[in-house]
């Protein structure tokens, strides 16, 4: 058997592992759904995150607008496919608003709505920021991201600062938890799944190169305003799409505490990604299982001072730990990740 | 848009909001000042700018509350957080300096939320103010309001601004740290200290903030997540104002009082932060651009 072929088994071994963990897991913990559900959503938001600011070098502090905006997309076309906003307001929090297929024909159109405005404002948004670079980038991001929430806040079509209710899940389409378990779990593998063709095709080593020295990717000849846009186009429909599946697992959208969280998703989405590992596949989704653990411990034995303490954390990893498990592990044993020293092979042949 | 009525009918009020706007501009520059010494010397964006001017804002309430002058709170605040940013330095920015932009970005988000978090833990999230004591004048038959505290507070923060540039440009220390800006490798080969100087910068940005916190307190209100929308002002100043002048800084930072307090008034309260934020991109977006026509980028 040769090293590739057991690479290879190992991998498909591994990748087994995570699915069959990933189903039972609900299962197993029955009462955790939310946390779980929740683990889910970060590890999609460290991938997002990742692609943009890890694989090309745009730091954004603003990717929670598209969240924010598929959040209110989906919970808006929800409400009003079937009621008129006052009609809404008596109806809300009724177990039997909704019919199960009235539900799911809600949802489902809500997601995909909530997927073309994600998209549509990534175009819109991408094509005027993306042409800043480091700093400004991400304080013009970081500006849009909270304008974001300040605005939803004073629009009372949905609900301005009071907030927004999404529908109850109707009774006879199973179990809550487990069917957003599922909803979330399907996001996040769909989004794994397309970041590792994409960072595998030459759009991959297009935006790397833009990371890389974005005036000599120019220079070769990449359409660098293009790949950026799309990139962060790709960001934005899968954020979009969590979002909107979000607020239906909350029930309750807030404007500035869950649509646009700047502080918490917003910051968060950042730190897994440096935790796992920047510019890498899997380090952004071990560093949002890990985040998600601490999490919640912080917030079982830390009640009150959990956001302090995840303060500090921020400050910690940032500071003491700026290359992230990945890059720990790649430059401590590179030989796990398949990269070939030379010294050490020639050591062998002697 | 219903208040554009109100203004074209009767204009003396705008006379009014520009007035206020002036007064509060006078704050923001002193913020901005602050954020432009440790840009330009230490290569850092500080996102905690607005957190400093915050815990000046407490520690001034908190002294009113055991019965202390609040005029006395500028000095106390400005020592303090002297002292906080000189703490911060050694923890934390020491270790950033000569690193990343994005690091020092991160970074200090990450103190700012572990600051607004640790004040929201101790006094609540609750809106705060302080009573200076002093009275209100009415100028053109009554039709326009000042209070007293904001004319005092405008003239104390550009007195701090002017206290400030004196201090730049004449002391030992002031030289030391315009050297190490220019060129922080030549500085130290010159025997300048330039640890030392970073963190009497840091520092002193801190205590410059602290010194507008006390005075935000007393003209203004001060709650514990108020922060960033300082921390952006700030950023917005110098976008426009560039490091080097503390007079464009100065007009820069009355002239986004002014317009804030406009279109606050005009678009409506719960939109003003909205309108800094938009504001901001869009004069970096107007900019890029511009440069983009010169083949450049913003950098």
């Amino acid at each position: 058997m040769s090293a590739r072929q057991k690479t290879d088994g190992r991998k498909l071994t591994l990748y087994a592992a995570i699915a069959g963990l990933s189903i039972a897991a609900p299962f197993i913990m029955p009462n955790f759904y939310i946390q779980l559900s929740y683990l889910w959503l970060m590890v999609l938001f460290a991938l997002t995150w990742d692609v943009v600011g890890g694989q090309m070098g745009y730091n954004s502090f603003g990717n929670i607008v598209f969240f924010g905006l598929g959040m209110y997309v989906t919970a808006v076309t929800q409400r009003d496919l079937y009621y008129t906003i006052n009609e809404y307001a008596t109806v809300a929090g009724r177990v039997d608003a909704l019919t199960p297929r009235q539900y799911l024909t809600g949802l489902s159109l809500g997601l995909g709505m909530s997927a073309v405005a994600g998209v549509l404002l990534a175009l819109i948004l991408g094509v005027l920021v993306l042409r800043l670079r480091g700093h400004y980038f991400a304080i013009s991001t970081l500006g849009i991201g909270f304008a974001a929430g300040d605005i939803a806040g004073g629009i009372d079509y949905i609900g301005a600062g009071s907030g927004l209710v999404t529908p109850v899940f109707p009774s006879g389409l199973g179990e809550r938890g487990l069917f957003y378990y599922f909803l979330f779990l399907i996001l996040a593998v769909a989004a794994f799944l397309t970041f590792k063709w994409i960072y595998s095709t030459r759009f991959g080593l297009a935006i790397n190169a833009i990371r890389d020295d974005e005036d000599k990717a120019e220079a070769m000849g990449i359409n660098t305003t293009r790949y950026k846009v799309l990139a962060w186009t790709v960001a934005a429909f899968f954020l979009a799409l969590a979002g909107g599946a979000t607020g239906n697992l909350i029930g309750f959208i807030d404007p500035v505490d869950t649509a646009f969280a700047g502080a918490t998703f917003g910051v968060w989405m950042i730190l897994m990604a440096i935790l796992g590992g920047k510019g890498t596949i899997w380090g952004p989704v071990i560093g949002a299982v890990i985040f998600q653990i601490t999490q919640e411990l912080f917030w079982t034995f830390l009640l009150g001072w959990q956001r302090v303490a995840l303060g500090a954390l921020i400050i910690a990893i940032v500071v003491f730990f700026p290359q992230g498990i990945m890059g720990f592990v790649r430059h401590n044993w590179p030989e796990l990740l398949g990269h070939r020293i030379e010294a050490r092979e020639e050591e062998e042949a002697a | 848009m219903d208040n554009l009525q109100i203004l074209l009918q009767a204009p003396i009020f705008s006379v009014q909001l520009l007035i206020d706007g002036l007064m509060i501009g006078a704050i923001f520059a002193l913020a901005a000042y602050g954020m432009a010494l440790v840009w330009g010397v230490m290569n850092i964006i500080d996102i905690a700018q607005g957190e400093y001017v915050m815990l000046g804002g407490f520690i001034t309430f908190s002294l009113n509350r055991v019965g202390i002058n609040p005029f006395l709170g500028i000095p106390v605040s400005f020592a303090a957080l002297f002292v906080i940013g000189w703490i911060l330095y050694r923890i934390v920015i020491n270790r950033i300096v000569e690193r990343d932009m994005f690091v020092s970005i991160l970074a200090t988000f990450g103190i700012s939320i572990l600051l607004q978090q640790l004040m929201s833990q101790i006094f609540g999230a609750d809106i705060q103010t302080v009573e200076s004591g002093l009275g209100t004048t009415f100028i053109f038959d009554n039709q326009i309001t000042i209070s007293q505290i904001k004319m005092v507070s405008f003239v104390l923060a550009l007195a701090i601004g002017v206290v400030l540039v004196i201090f730049m440009r004449k002391s030992r220390l002031g030289r030391a740290i315009r050297a190490t800006a220019q060129n922080a490798r030549a500085a130290r080969i010159l025997g300048i200290d330039t640890d030392r100087v970073y963190a009497v910068t840091f520092s002193l940005n801190a205590a410059i903030c602290g010194a507008a916190g006390a005075l935000v307190v007393m003209t203004w209100v001060v709650q514990p997540y108020m922060g960033l929308a300082y921390t952006v002002r700030s950023f917005l100043i110098i976008t426009v104002a560039g490091f080097g002048n503390i007079a464009t800084v100065i007009v820069s930072g009355l002239g986004l009082g002014v317009a804030e307090i406009f279109a606050g008034f005009l678009l409506g309260t719960e939109f003003q932060m909205a309108f800094i934020f938009s504001l901001l991109v869009a004069i970096l977006v107007w900019r890029s651009i511009r440069l983009r026509r010169k083949r450049q980028v913003l950098r």
